[in-house]
């Protein structure tokens, strides 16, 4: 397995979806290839990092507006 | 990755919602909002419009929470009408992001030719001396590691629709292979694809932000 192979299997590997061949090369270039080891290690800190995002809410107006449907459907139901 | 996030089970949530228990809905309301609100953007052209999208998701939940039949997670149920909602929207407004299949320009490599050997080259495929990937370090300090999700956020509002879609709901939503594939109606092939070249392409904003100093993302040698 060449770098260029290897930096595109990169999710698959992470969601197990390789197949047993494909995954033991993968593991072997890893262990023999010092810059595919750190794009891998990269890959994770981005999916961490992506992780932690904590979306932008929807404005305070709609917030009420639905709040305040919650409890009028209730009321009415 | 933000999963469910310290809120009471689904089995709780749904009763306390059909007993009008408006706390309960103020928390799954901040809880949800802001990843449907990113999600919505994917099928609809504009942030009103996404945020119209997702108030009409909960007024259809607020309508149907006596109907939801616990057959998927109670976030599932409501994603999936925001989906439904939100395509339809994007149909009239003429931006609709099929999945079916994958467009010429999501295919093909997600990292700079340019940074691999050349074929016939000793070592073809792979890493050019100098353009392997350096070991990078991401700020432990509080107000860098803020920085740094800014520049994620932003890249990720910088992402092709289908792309973006992707990701928020795997990355930031934290949902697996499975869901996302049924949500949006994809083979998990092409579910990966979208995801990795999504990834790929936040990971070389990382790498351009860490290194932007010493320049050595933008391809040292190449000037």
């Amino acid at each position: 397995m060449n770098c260029n192979d290897f930096v595109e299997l990169v999710t698959e590997f992470l969601d197990g979806a390789l197949s047993e061949g494909d995954e033991r090369r993968f593991i072997e270039h890893l262990a023999e290839c010092s810059g595919c080891e750190t794009y891998l290690d990269q890959f994770r800190q981005t999916i961490a990092t992506t992780g932690e995002l904590t979306p932008d809410g929807i404005s305070s107006d709609a917030r009420q507006h639905l709040l305040s449907a919650f409890r009028d459907w209730q009321r009415d139901a | 990755m933000a999963g469910p996030r310290e809120l009471p089970s689904d089995e709780v949530l749904v009763q306390r919602l059909r007993a009008g228990d408006e706390e309960t809905f103020a928390l799954v309301l901040d809880s949800w909002s802001g990843g449907m609100l990113r999600l919505a953007m994917s099928f609809v052209s504009t942030k009103d419009s996404a945020e119209e999208a997702v108030q009409d998701t909960w007024l259809a939940v607020i309508r149907g929470i006596d109907n939801f039949e616990g057959r998927a997670s109670l976030k599932t149920w409501v994603y999936r009408i925001l989906v439904n909602t939100a395509k339809a929207r994007g149909t009239k407004e003429s931006r609709t992001v099929p999945f079916a299949s994958l467009l010429p320009e999501e295919e093909g490599p997600t990292v700079d030719a340019e940074r691999f050997r050349a074929p016939g080259e000793q070592y073809a495929g792979h890493w050019v001396a100098g353009q392997e990937p350096r070991p990078w370090h991401i700020p432990e300090d509080h107000v860098l590691r803020g920085e740094v999700r800014e520049l994620i956020a932003e890249a990720i509002d910088e992402l092709p629709p289908r792309l973006r879609t992707v990701v928020t709901l795997r990355d930031v939503a934290g949902y697996g292979s499975e869901e996302v594939c049924s949500l949006l109606e994809i083979s998990p092939g092409n579910q990966r694809v979208l995801l990795h070249r999504g990834r790929a392409l936040l990971r070389r904003k990382l790498e351009s932000y860490l290194f932007g100093a010493q320049g050595v993302a933008g391809g040292r040698g190449r000037a």
